[in-house]
């Protein structure tokens, strides 16, 4: 037996013999990691050094400051902006209707989706319905939720509503399908009424899901407000910045995206946190 | 038994007779796939039978659920519970509100071992604390048998010693009829009172044994002459098995 899987080999080489393997001696490759103050004072220069090229960039005109503003503009707006402008309306209209329809969103599409664990029937009923709502470019209807719903805080809840919740119904689904189903048979094996297994074991298992989507949610929420007040609003940092844009007050433009970013951050940040929070009490 | 599998009816269990007296350690072993789990999944109620009956105290207890404790072949305690919660789960299911479910759990923790894991998670056991907590959950369920579907399989042969002689001393606190599932002939002999010897293809019965060592049992029965005699024949008829499936017919 050995001896014909040796005669094979060396005929497949033909005279060559086997290719001999070469010996290796060679270090672990290991990246030093820099200190946080060292990556931190170089991620602050490249972002100084690309602010000042555009300032002088605008100053020589190779960039036109007309269309694209200049960082001591911007910064002297925003300075206005916050100190008299509507900053502070701005920002709590954007920051309501965003957190409204990411509770709203998250909330239902979460039990929509754990909904279909008591059912298979109706889970593969409703399935198709929440594929195409799924594929609908839901921004694209933004305009007529606001004809339905009016220009006041109702349709922007709606609109950042219907971006978060087919996404959280989804991930909600995929973890009822998750479900250990040894772990749903020991509980049917104690004798468990279907509300018990429901309560106990299948929402406890879908919290990591819906812990997941969290993150996601708020920026579709911040998405799905800003573009409502595109459409039709009167206040709002999505209004001010078709508002700035059309007016050619780039700056200001400039402004509402950075308190926007800020806005978008700060709410990442306590996501992020609570996630965590939630996160700790489900794996230990 | 017969399972339907892509449209091809699969005999997993010819028809199968077991008669378990009650407070007996029965055990049942047998290849893999020869329908263990088969049989404790129908008598638990998971899995209707294609034909049969299960009969439980003289009553009919086919297809019912929550009559029988049950013990699957993985310990599903679940993470997002200490381990107290998880030992109490049975009880509280059965309606025993949580606190008192606990202070019922909590001594028996104790006494069995896992003291001081009450308010842990189950990521902190080791796999032999796993498995008591899943069997504490499982005997604290107010039933007269218990089926265990080989819980110390995963075990090293050290802790598996220990489990075993642990489980002895359960069997004789509670007083339960058990039936045990295992590929362990050894463990088998050593636990059980009656031991059915399965085979497989289709799923069967070949023979059953009675173990008339005394109890309580120390682990030194297991060099008497005895205890490796009925090792033995055990051994030769699963090993029987192996060699020849078709031909062979049931014995008992
Ligand atoms: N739901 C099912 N559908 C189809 N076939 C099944 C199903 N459950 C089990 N079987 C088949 O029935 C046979 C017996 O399975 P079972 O799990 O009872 O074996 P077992 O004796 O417990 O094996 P092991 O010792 O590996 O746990 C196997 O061949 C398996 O493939
Ligand atoms: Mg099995």
């Amino acid at each position: 037996m050995t001896d014909a899987i040796v005669a094979s080999g060396s005929k497949d080489n033909a005279g060559r013999g086997p290719t001999r393997q070469r010996k290796i001696v060679r270090k672990l490759p290991v990246e030093k990691s820099w200190s946080t103050a060292l990556i931190v004072t170089i991620q602050v220069a490249i972002f100084a050094g690309l602010v000042a090229l555009w300032e002088i960039a605008a100053d020589f005109k190779v960039v036109d400051p007309f269309f694209w503003s200049k960082p001591t503009a911007i910064w002297d707006t925003l300075v206005i902006f916050l100190s008299q402008g509507g900053a502070a309306t701005d920002i709590y209209y954007t920051f309501r209707s965003t957190i409204l329809g990411f509770i709203l969103g998250t909330a239902s599409g979460a039990l929509l989706g754990m909904s279909f664990w008591w059912s298979r029937n109706y889970a593969r009923i409703i399935q198709p319905y929440i594929i195409c709502l799924e594929s609908i470019p839901k921004l694209a209807l933004a305009p007529l939720i606001v004809l339905v719903f009016g220009m006041g805080l109702s349709s922007k809840v709606a609109i950042a509503t219907a971006l978060t919740i087919v996404v959280s119904t989804l991930t909600a689904y995929a973890g009822v399908r998750a479900v250990d189903k040894d772990q749903e048979r020991l509980f049917y094996s104690i004798g468990a009424s279907r509300w018990q297994v429901f309560t106990k074991l299948v929402i406890p298992s879908c919290i990591p899901w819906i812990i997941s989507i969290l993150r996601v949610n708020i920026g579709l929420a911040l998405t799905g407000s800003i573009v409502g007040e595109f459409v039709s609003s009167e206040h709002g940092l999505g209004r001010t910045i078709l508002y700035a844009g059309s007016t050619y007050e780039i700056s200001l433009v400039w402004v509402a995206v950075l308190v926007l970013s800020a806005l978008s951050m700060v709410m990442y940040v306590t996501v992020g946190w609570l996630e965590k929070f939630l996160q700790k009490g489900v794996d230990h | 038994m017969v399972f339907n599998t892509d449209g091809v009816p699969f005999t997993a269990l010819a028809p199968v007779d077991l008669d378990v007296p009650a407070g007996k350690f029965v055990s049942l072993i047998g290849p893999s796939g020869c329908g263990k789990s088969t049989i404790f999944n129908v008598i638990a109620g998971l899995q209707p039978p294609s034909t049969g009956r299960v009969v439980l105290d003289g009553e009919e207890a086919t297809g019912t659920i929550g009559q029988v404790g049950y013990m699957l072949q993985k310990d599903l305690l679940l993470p997002w519970r200490t381990v107290l919660d998880n030992v109490a789960l049975g009880m509280e299911i059965r309606g025993v509100p949580l606190k008192e479910a606990r202070d019922r759990a909590l001594p028996l923790l104790h006494r069995y071992g896992l003291g001081g894991f009450e308010n842990r998670y189950p990521k902190a056991l080791s796999g032999g604390m796993r498995q008591r907590a899943a069997l504490l959950r499982t005997l604290l369920i107010d039933t007269d048998v218990v089926l265990l579907d080989e819980p110390f399989g995963a075990l090293d042969a050290q802790t598996k010693a220990q489990m075993q002689e642990w489980l002895l001393q359960l069997f004789q606190d509670f007083g339960r009829t058990v039936i045990f599932v295992t590929h362990d002939v050894e463990e088998a002999v050593f636990l059980s009172d009656e031991i059915y010897v399965m085979a497989s293809r289709p799923g069967r019965i070949i023979d059953q044994m009675t173990i008339d060592l005394p109890r309580p049992r120390d682990r030194s029965v297991i060099s008497s002459p005895r205890f490796v005699a009925m090792k033995k024949y055990c051994l030769d008829l699963l090993h029987n098995v192996g060699e020849a499936p078709a031909s062979r017919t049931a014995a008992a």
